[in-house]
């Protein structure tokens, strides 16, 4: 009941956002996501006390009963994480998007709340179809949010960025219908899109039906995400995009992507993974080295946090495409939704940061920036946090996940793992580079009037954004328990076959 | 069956008020007549499929599926009425045109509930007649005249096609009776003699080019273009659902059943030509109007593909995607009349700016064009969903693939407007209000558009009955 609630929730408060008129929008889009992050935090706490309570488990209703599709969700540990991340960014993000004043407010905010229905709607679905639906419903908020508040050349941009992630979609689509003829016919008369009923009919393809249906889903997920080669609409795209929608984009919308990988790809078609695991490995190696090299030569700030964010989502995906039941490296699993949640942290914050950076000084070049240090110390400290997050220091956040998951490659294949590695390494250069040409060095006439103060919105997102980097990297215990079981569970699935 | 009454009824009306002089009053007659019209033919849904609907000694029977197709039809009919006011002059109506309109719904509805091979060819008649009449309504437009004139000598060259298929198929069978040829099919499929498929080539023939499927779709984009935009707003509804059912009755049921392996791949290469050359075309346009027309086309595509996955999942398919095609195309044409005076059509520049200057018009249009590239939640997508899941069914995994790579170029055209309605700047012309009239079909359109994106039961629930028409 809660888990639909958390669903229905911010769809309730679009439709009241979007009625309500000027200032008092954005003020409710926040007190609304507040809300809404405080039941997300309740039916955490029910979650860890025991986690078959019966109001997080399967809500089970016919939605069109003739062709099998149920509104059926759940809350696992596996979910609970991916909605405590999105309820607690939203927050965040609607925070950080106070410093701009957005034309048409109602309508923005209420989108992005409409979007938060959706991207809860993709964590906690259990049934093909609803999955599907929601992961489409995504897809419009964002693409109008980009499209009608975006930069420059916005109109090409958000264009491809909508094909390409519905091109992804179809096939996933034709997959998951692929998996549902094959299921039984049930009691009434059709097909079943549950998700049980769909790893079944998954399991018992012969490896040519499950390798098609692999790359169907694997398409799908690989374009979110971006995995090399499906990556080109998404540098443009982040740059383009309004800072809000970056940070929903890269924050958020990228996780569907893994999140899939977890839940509706490997336990999906285990012996496709067996055949067809490796490739998929390399492809997420290859957009790690790619996109770390390519970090290393970018001077727009936002371009290079775009690129590092292809480098960090290719070691989560390398981290679980990496999963072999012989091995049984669930370390890759357990990482990757760890980074997961840091990573949404990380980038957030360098997002905010670089939107800062251009909001004060008319810049994100950062060779013409330098020196912010002598103007503003706060700004500094929230900077280096972050950033420490971000290239996986011990004690911050990024660190856990970041070696879970290079521990789980490894075990995949040494090569493999040593080219992962790279993502830390070159990221280290990359973020500590643009640190110093930024924060470091002579103070010149466009920073100099970056400012001495932050505003109290400011402070409090980077502040928040800071506490988790730290608090998540010191304590993620209570994040790793609820991950346990179920992980293990998980596991368990791909190993059947 | 009483709605044929009622439609003839209202017609044969249409054209006395003419002479009574009581043209005035024929619009609110027809719109009263035509909801008429929609409750009997519900109305048969409760009686037995029994003797009772039976008629004309047999050549009709209208079934479970004539309900429901004559419900789609009229209904779409209903609303086109509604947003085609300005056309006939609602104050002081044109009657003729009322009369052609209300004959043409006539042969769709015969369309639906034929058995017999007679009144198949005069339903495509009744149907086509009075629609080249309609497509030349606009005696001083060039484009219109030409319109007229394509239409009617293809659509008579077809009509031939169809009448030949129709005598080959007798002269091998000896019986117009679909019934009958279905038996005669079934016992003889091993020596039925060559004149006989080269009859049912044919009808294949004529039927693909009344839904204007590729490569029999050349007339189209002129018709749809040069013809007054109400009409060409008729042509892709109600003619493309007729059509479309008349293939359904004919190839999707017991009469051809035996003898698939021939026909089908005919169907089968003539749908992926269609996805293909259809959204190729349409990506290229710039004129709205004769890009809705290409992607009319491509719409038949995915019916044909239903039809070709000759399953149980056909029926529905085509019963789902009929509805939320007819109910988007008809928002779409009614923004577009609105937006683009000039009846030719005209750029995708026209919409510039109409999200400022018109929400309500840019945010309808959004829903329907939504529909229409299918996505969720909107009708389109589920019956996309429904083609796509028969197609699998019967294992056409490649039509399926060229089916969406069809449809992601769709979303191109179809967002251009949606791009150019919210993302260019306005031009200098004053921004248009519709009609309470039109505001009233626009708002129930994109309503009955999401509704069926979001519980498409209410029709498939309906539909399982429908399976009828797919006993095999």
């Amino acid at each position: 009941m809660i888990t639909a609630s958390l669903i229905g929730l911010p769809l309730i408060f679009a439709m009241i956002v979007l009625f309500t008129k000027g200032e008092g929008a954005r003020k409710l889009a926040l007190v609304a996501s507040v809300i809404e992050l405080g039941l997300s935090l309740f039916a955490f706490t029910l979650l860890k006390q025991d986690p078959a309570d019966a109001r997080l488990s399967l809500t089970d209703v016919a939605w069109i009963p003739s062709m099998g599709i149920d509104f059926a969700v759940t809350m696992d540990g596996i979910s609970m994480l991916l909605v405590l991340l999105t309820t607690f960014l939203i927050p965040v993000i609607i925070l950080s998007s106070f410093r701009n004043n957005y034309e048409n407010p109602s309508l923005f905010y209420a989108l992005i709340l409409f979007m938060q229905m959706a991207l809860v709607g993709v964590f906690v679905a259990r049934d093909g179809f609803l999955f599907y639906v929601f992961w489409e419903l995504a897809l419009i908020p964002i693409y109008f949010i980009c499209l009608l508040w975006g930069g420059e050349n916005r109109g090409a941009v958000t264009f491809k960025f909508f094909i390409y992630t519905l091109f992804g979609s179809l096939f996933m689509l034709a997959a998951l219908i692929y998996l549902y003829i094959n299921t039984p016919i049930g009691e009434n008369g059709s097909h079943s899109f549950a998700l049980s009923a769909l790893y079944e009919a998954g399991h018992a393809l012969t490896a040519t039906e499950q390798a098609w249906v692999f790359w169907g889903l694997f398409l799908a997920f690989a374009v979110k995400m971006p995995v090399f080669p499906f990556h080109t609409w998404q540098p443009d795209t982040y740059v383009t995009a309004p800072t809000t929608g970056t940070m929903l984009l890269s924050g958020i919308m990228l996780k569907m992507g893994t999140y899939g990988l977890l839940r509706w790809l490997l336990p999906m078609t285990p012996q496709a993974l067996e055949d067809w695991g490796m490739t998929a490995v390399v492809l997420s190696v290859i957009s790690i080295i790619y996109a770390s090299a390519m970090a290393l030569v970018q001077r727009d700030f936002k371009r290079l946090i775009a690129y590092s964010s292809i480098a960090h989502v290719g070691l989560i995906s390398a981290g679980i495409m990496a999963y072999s039941p012989e091995k049984g490296n669930v370390e890759g699993l357990t990482g990757s939704l760890i980074q997961m949640f840091s990573h949404g942290i990380n980038v957030i914050g360098l997002f905010f940061i670089a939107e800062m950076l251009l909001g004060r000084t008319g810049t994100r070049e950062i060779s013409k920036l330098g020196g912010i240090r002598n103007v503003n110390t706060l700004f500094t400290s929230f900077f280096l946090i972050i950033m420490m997050g971000s290239v996986a220091l011990p004690l911050t956040n990024g660190f856990i996940g970041e070696f879970l998951l290079i521990n789980g490659v490894y075990q995949f294949s040494t090569w493999a793992a040593v080219f992962a590695g790279l993502t830390i390494i070159v990221g280290a250069v990359y973020m500590l580079r643009s640190f110093q040409g930024i924060m470091l060095g002579e103070t010149n006439a466009t920073t100099a009037n970056f400012g001495s103060e932050l505003t109290m919105n400011e402070k409090a997102v980077l502040f928040i954004v800071a506490a988790a980097v730290i608090v998540f990297g010191v304590y993620p215990n209570p994040l790793l328990d609820i991950l346990h079981n179920d992980v293990a569970q998980l596991a368990q699935q791909i190993a059947v076959k | 069956m009483k709605a044929i009454l009622v439609l003839i009824s209202l017609g044969i009306i249409s054209l006395l008020a003419e002479i009574f002089r009581f043209r005035r009053a024929l619009y609110p007659i027809v719109i009263l007549g035509l909801m008429g019209a929609i409750a009997t033919t519900v109305s048969y849904w409760w009686y037995d499929d029994g003797d009772f609907a039976k008629y004309f000694g047999g050549m009709i029977n209208f079934e479970d599926s004539s309900v429901i197709f004559s419900t789609i039809i009229i209904s779409t009919g209903l609303l086109w009425f509604l947003m085609s006011d300005t056309f006939f002059n609602k104050e002081n109506p044109r009657t003729d045109l009322v009369a052609l309109v209300l004959f043409a719904m006539v042969g769709a509805v015969i369309l639906t509930c034929y058995t017999n091979m007679a009144m198949l060819f005069l339903g495509v008649e009744i149907l086509s007649i009075p629609l080249y009449v309609l497509a030349g309504s606009r005696k001083d437009s060039l484009s219109s005249n030409e319109a007229a004139f394509k239409y009617f000598i293809m659509g008579a060259f077809a009509s031939a096609f169809l009448l030949f298929g129709i005598a080959l198929v007798y002269g091998a069978t000896g019986s117009f009776n679909l019934g009958v040829i279905g038996q005669v099919v079934e016992a003889k499929k091993e020596v039925l003699p060559g004149f006989f498929m080269v009859g049912v080539l044919m009808l294949v023939v004529s039927l693909l080019f009344k839904v204007s499927a590729a490569p029999f779709h050349f007339w189209a984009p002129d018709v749809y273009q040069g013809a007054p935009t109400y009409v060409t707003a008729f042509m892709s509804t109600i003619v493309k659902t007729a059509a479309i059912v008349a293939i359904l009755r004919l190839f999707l049921s017991v009469v051809f059943d035996d003898i698939t392996s021939f026909w089908m791949p005919v169907i089968l290469v003539c749908v992926g030509i269609t996805f293909v050359v259809s959204n190729v075309s349409a990506a290229v346009q710039n004129n709205v109007k004769r890009m809705l027309a290409y992607s009319s086309i491509s719409h038949a595509g995915f019916l044909l593909l239903a039809v070709g996955a000759f399953n149980a999942y056909s029926a529905k398919a085509i019963i789902f995607y009929t509805a939320a095609y007819s109910v988007g195309s008809i928002l779409a044409f009614a923004v577009l009349t609105n937006v683009i005076k000039d009846h030719t059509g005209g750029p995708v520049e026209s919409f510039n700016g109409l999200g400022k200057k018109n929400p309500f018009m840019a945010l309808v249009m959004t829903i329907a064009l939504l529909s229409l590239a299918g996505i969720p939640p909107t009708a389109g997508f589920f019956g996309k969903y429904y083609v796509f899941n028969a197609a699998l069914q019967a294992g056409h995994v490649w039509l399926v693939i060229l089916g969406i790579i069809g449809s992601l170029i769709g979303v191109y055209y179809y967002f251009r407007v949606i791009i150019a309605m919210y993302f260019k700047e306005a031009n200098e012309e004053p921004g248009v209000e519709p009609s309470k009239q039109h505001q009233l079909v626009m708002f129930v359109t994109a309503v009955i558009i999401i509704v069926l994106g979001l519980l498409p039961d209410l029709i498939l629930g309906i539909g399982s009955a429908a399976e009828v028409v797919a006993a095999k």
